[in-house]
């Protein structure tokens, strides 16, 4: 995803020239096509993430679109004022390209991981917040974010995830891609756990339980047409996000139902993070499992509330 | 243009002598933009008075002799850009753009009212001739320096001044952003620090000792130039000077200045760094000491 993302940034700077890239400080031979190309506008900061959100706005207010690029924990966190102020405030075009979002930093520890990211994006007036599940939506959704008028946050994956939307799909920002049709019941998900809310609604299937998957690449705006369309008679919704579940994609769904569906709400049920720091190294896929996020574990999960609902 | 070793030793001379003797009465100008600024703080019935008033001439020389602007064009593509990145100083820099005709006088009375344009700290999104958004301090530096990189892509002349508090510099943002501008050598960008001595709770001295001052500015790579910050004078000698080095280096001014000054009894007095709900006699009093 990273890959793909910085080569539609490239891309885009090539024939747009109000595009600068700035890194803060990133891997050898980053865009290293890009800095030869057009030196002018490759910008390497250095660790200093304040200043690096700052400049952007500075840029932006001038015209130009800067793409900004380091790990996601420090792109929110360590620079979460001047996001608010100078990008959110000023309701500026800077994106905001973050990598590891979630759990992919799990060797590194609890510094590193950004569990609290979207929550913390989509909590601030005039953010966009995107989560592709795979490289290949990626690389739709990432040229369409040139002519978003505010800000926009990008949150990466590992790399490497496998591809589980469809290669002709026409979504737009803000709207939620149908990765299968609901049953009784329906998965709600984001970013790369879409493609495991669908394995586990293929476990499920297999078992009798019919379950959907709405995949949510934009976390903010929602796509609440589609949310209010396929929640209409479903039994149980899941939400599934590799995030804490205080702020995430559960709760701004649960937030949307209530408000739009006051006293019509179905059973909804939040499968994320729990607010707790992780303790635990390892693999992202070892966190996904200790806290009971992969595949076998939701449609577990699901077919367990499912039942317990239909009882 | 450089300026030579005797030009700065100059300017420091002068603002030392200005520190050691008592400072030269403010002329008419100075004292009609303060009662200006006693306007907006009538009006608003608050306001960051010594932090204003500290500001003031520096604000001054800037609009009425160095800055490229249009009060009747305020976005106009080539004008150089100010911003008060101490935000809170703000009722000096309100008082200025009213004067110019930014905006009419009578909205110095809506101060920080719910339908004014004038809120407690700046914004660019209702108030004409405001850059950015300030206010949550030390942010203005870095925003400074993205559009003076903006200018240097567009090969444009405009230049980039960014007004710091002194407390404001605590901020680790702001050295960011210095070793920023150091860094890519931006002399289309200038940092004036408004050197008052004093930020809400005492002294800097007292609270985070900000020198050698100096020092820190020219070793994050800029060209330093010291000054009296209330003598219109100086100032216009050291703007003029601008930038201050041929090699590139981004310019730092040292701005001597008193907080509260031209208010007797407010002058280095902390307790004047904000003031609400001030009597009707009080607000007298301040027109009074700025009469003339």
């Amino acid at each position: 995803m990273r890959k793909k993302s910085l080569s539609c940034v490239l891309e885009l700077a090539r024939r747009d020239p109000r595009v600068v890239f700035i890194g803060s400080d990133l891997g050898v031979g980053t865009l290293e096509e890009f800095r030869r190309e057009m030196p002018e506008r490759f910008f390497m900061e250095g660790v200093a993430e304040q200043n690096i959100i700052g400049m952007a706005a500075g840029l932006a207010l001038e015209g130009f679109i800067p793409y900004v690029n380091t790990i996601a924990t420090f792109l929110t966190r360590r620079c979460y004022e001047q996001v608010a102020v100078d990008l959110c405030y000023h309701n500026l075009p800077v994106r905001l390209i973050a990598n590891g979002g979630g759990l992919v930093y799990a060797p590194l520890g609890p510094t590193h991981l950004a569990i609290e990211d979207m929550g913390i994006m989509r909590a601030l007036p005039n953010m966009t917040v995107l989560a592709p599940a795979d490289a290949a939506e990626m690389g739709r959704l990432v040229p369409q974010t040139l002519d978003v008028p505010g800000p926009v946050y990008i949150r990466l994956g590992k790399g490497g995830d496998p591809v589980v939307t469809p290669a002709d799909d026409q979504s737009a920002i803000g709207q939620g891609v149908v990765l299968r049709r609901p049953g009784r019941c329906l998965f709600i998900a984001t970013g790369i756990m879409s493609g495991r809310a669908l394995a586990a609604a293929e476990l499920l299937g297999a078992q009798g339980l019919a379950c959907g998957v709405l995949h949510l690449p934009t976390v903010k705006p929602l796509d609440e047409v589609k949310i209010l369309e396929l929640t209409t008679g479903v039994e149980a919704i899941f939400t599934v996000e590799e995030h804490v579940l205080p702020t995430g994609l559960g709760s701004a769904v649960s937030e949307l139902l209530i408000d739009r569906r006051p006293g019509r709400v179905p059973p909804l049920h939040r499968f994320g993070i729990p607010d707790r720091f992780p303790d635990r190294y390892g693999s992202q896929d070892e966190l996904l499992d200790y806290f009971g996020l992969s595949p076998a574990q939701l449609a577990t999960r699901a077919l367990s509330l499912a039942g317990r609902q239909a009882a | 243009m450089t300026a030579s070793p005797s030009f700065f030793a100059t300017a420091l001379a002068r603002a030392e002598a200005a520190f050691t003797a008592h400072p030269a009465p403010l002329d008419a100008r100075s004292r009609h933009l303060r009662r200006l600024a006693v306007d907006g703080l009538r009006g608003g019935n608050r306001g960051h008075l010594g932090s204003a008033f500290s500001a003031i001439e520096i604000l001054r020389v800037l609009y009425d002799e160095v800055l490229r602007h249009d009060p009747r064009n305020p976005t106009w593509a080539d004008r150089d850009r100010l911003l008060l990145s101490k935000g809170h100083g703000c009722l000096g820099l309100y008082a200025v753009l009213a004067d110019k005709g930014y905006f009419p006088l009578s909205e110095l009375d809506r101060f920080c009212r719910f339908d004014g344009i004038l809120g407690g700290h700046p914004d660019a999104k209702k108030i004409p001739g405001v850059e950015a958004s300030t206010g949550a301090l030390g942010h203005g530096p870095s925003i400074g320096l993205g559009m003076a990189q903006a200018a240097r892509l567009q090969k444009r002349d405009w230049r980039v001044f960014v007004i710091t508090g002194d407390g404001e510099i605590n901020e680790g943002s702001v050295w960011e952003a210095a070793m920023c501008a150091g860094k890519h050598r931006l002399d289309n960008f200038t940092v004036i620090v408004d050197y008052n001595k004093h930020q809400s709770y005492a002294s800097t001295a007292e609270v985070q000792d900000l020198e050698p001052l100096v020092d820190k500015w020219q070793s994050f790579g800029f060209a330093v130039c010291e000054v009296d910050g209330h003598d219109v004078g100086a100032l216009r000698e050291v703007l003029a000077e601008l930038p201050f080095d041929q090699g590139g280096r981004p310019n730092a001014i040292i701005a001597h200045t008193i907080k509260g000054r031209g208010v007797s009894y407010a002058e280095n007095n902390v307790e004047w760094h904000h003031k609400s709900n001030l009597a009707a006699d009080e607000i007298a009093a301040l027109y009074r000491e700025l009469e003339g």
